[in-house]
């Protein structure tokens, strides 16, 4: 880029800066429907950037002559300052029915992340540290902390499992397209009683933890992973290895929960293992086991009708 | 078992209709669930069944404007899900 050896001034720093507003605008939302000659102004950024250095030479794309009438730049800086306050407005409203920026949270992950979550799911008994490691009181990304729940690895094993559903409803000549939409609703319905029963009892037992929602959906979409792979070992191996590898997965994912719970639920004391008499520990450590319990029942809930 | 959305949005209204129409005086008072009965300790501990007659009172509060679904509300709903349901292939 030779801009630098053409003339300067006032007149060229403010048409760079005009430049570089109408880059963003058109890049942020989609700038295609909101500008009429996005063709033009978008790969023609550079050329129009050199034609300008080259002075008033005619001879070049449309962006050019667009450019300089005053009123036409007057009316895309107006467009552009309309779209971003549009966007604005609906990132705003869409903020409070949907916490995005909770969410994004949740999906910060990286690949070493999910490769060691995925092992501790189907082997979490040497695993030793299951606190999560906090960062001035929020707690840190699932990017650098094995411990923390994502909702990466849920949302895909939710959707593998309805795929992996319609695979084994084919081999057994009973797909249709529709039964993948009621296999869809059917699982999306059981979660969202499974989360709110523990909601409902964790407000019942007046437990003061930190876990939201959103940390919910996430533990009860593991056993998802589980369920898969049972269900493809019965595909391929048949009855005896579905019901080996269910119960290997049953295990595991009932000591992964209770470890994991334990920390959130239980008082300091009772977590470390000592022995905690009173009513409010006992109902939590109940609360526990019964969570973490649900889920085989779960797993062989959703599963067992595709193995026949 | 082929649940959809519809059912749990059905099971929902009707759980929360059983919750709002028991009465007070007749019923939950009677069986020593009365709304006075439960504020007990200001401790830090409210137990399961202080928790549970703060729910029952919650609900049956919120819901008072609108026992709707004991009238004809509620048959008009299943009217419409039921026609919702017949038009579409899928029924989500």
């Amino acid at each position: 880029m030779d801009y630098s050896a053409a003339q300067s001034g006032f007149r060229q720093r403010k048409l760079q800066h005009n430049m570089r507003l109408r880059n963003s605008s058109v890049d942020g939302p989609d700038g295609g429907q909101l500008f009429d000659d996005t063709s033009a102004a978008g790969p023609a950024n550079q050329g129009v950037y050199r034609n300008q250095q080259a002075g008033p030479q005619a001879a070049g794309p449309p962006g050019q002559s667009f450019l300089s009438d005053p009123m036409s730049n007057l009316a895309m800086v107006y467009g552009s300052s309309l779209a971003t306050q549009g966007r604005e407005m609906v990132d705003k409203n869409l903020d409070r029915f949907i916490p995005i920026s909770k969410l994004k949270y949740y999906f910060a992950v990286d690949t070493v992340y999910v490769g060691k979550k995925l092992g501790i799911l189907v082997f979490p008994y040497m695993h030793k540290n299951w606190e999560v490691s906090y960062q001035q009181d929020t707690p840190v990304a699932p990017r650098f902390d094995v411990n923390a729940p994502d909702l990466y690895i849920p949302t895909m094993a939710f959707i593998t499992y309805i795929l992996v559903a319609g695979l084994a409803l084919g081999t057994q000549n009973r797909f249709s397209p529709e039964l993948l939409g009621v296999q869809a609703s059917s699982a999306l319905v059981w979660l969202i009683m499974e989360v709110l029963a523990v909601l409902l009892s964790l407000y019942l037992v007046t437990v003061n933890t930190d876990l939201t929602t959103i940390d919910l959906v996430a533990f009860s979409g593991y056993k998802y992973v589980g369920m898969i792979i049972g269900i493809i070992a019965g595909l391929l191996f048949g009855r005896l290895a579905y019901y080996l590898s269910m119960l290997w997965f049953c295990g595991a994912i009932f000591v992964f929960m209770i470890r994991t719970l334990r920390l959130k639920l239980l008082s300091e004391a009772a977590a470390e293992g000592k022995l905690v008499r009173g009513t409010r520990n006992q109902l939590r450590m109940y609360l526990t086991m019964s969570i973490a319990a649900a889920q085989p029942v779960f797993m062989y809930w959703l599963t067992y009708h595709l193995i026949r | 078992m082929a649940f959809t959305l519809y059912t749990l949005i059905q099971t929902a209204i009707l759980c929360i209709n059983a919750i709002a129409v028991l009465h007070e005086e007749r019923f939950l008072s009677k069986m020593g669930w009365g709304a006075d009965q439960g504020v007990g300790g200001f401790g830090d501990d409210p137990g399961v069944k202080a928790q549970i007659l703060n729910l029952i009172r919650s609900v049956r509060t919120v819901m008072r404007g609108g026992v709707v679904v004991n009238s004809g509300g509620y048959r008009v709903l299943q009217l419409l899900g039921e026609r919702i349901c017949d038009n579409a292939s899928w029924c989500i």
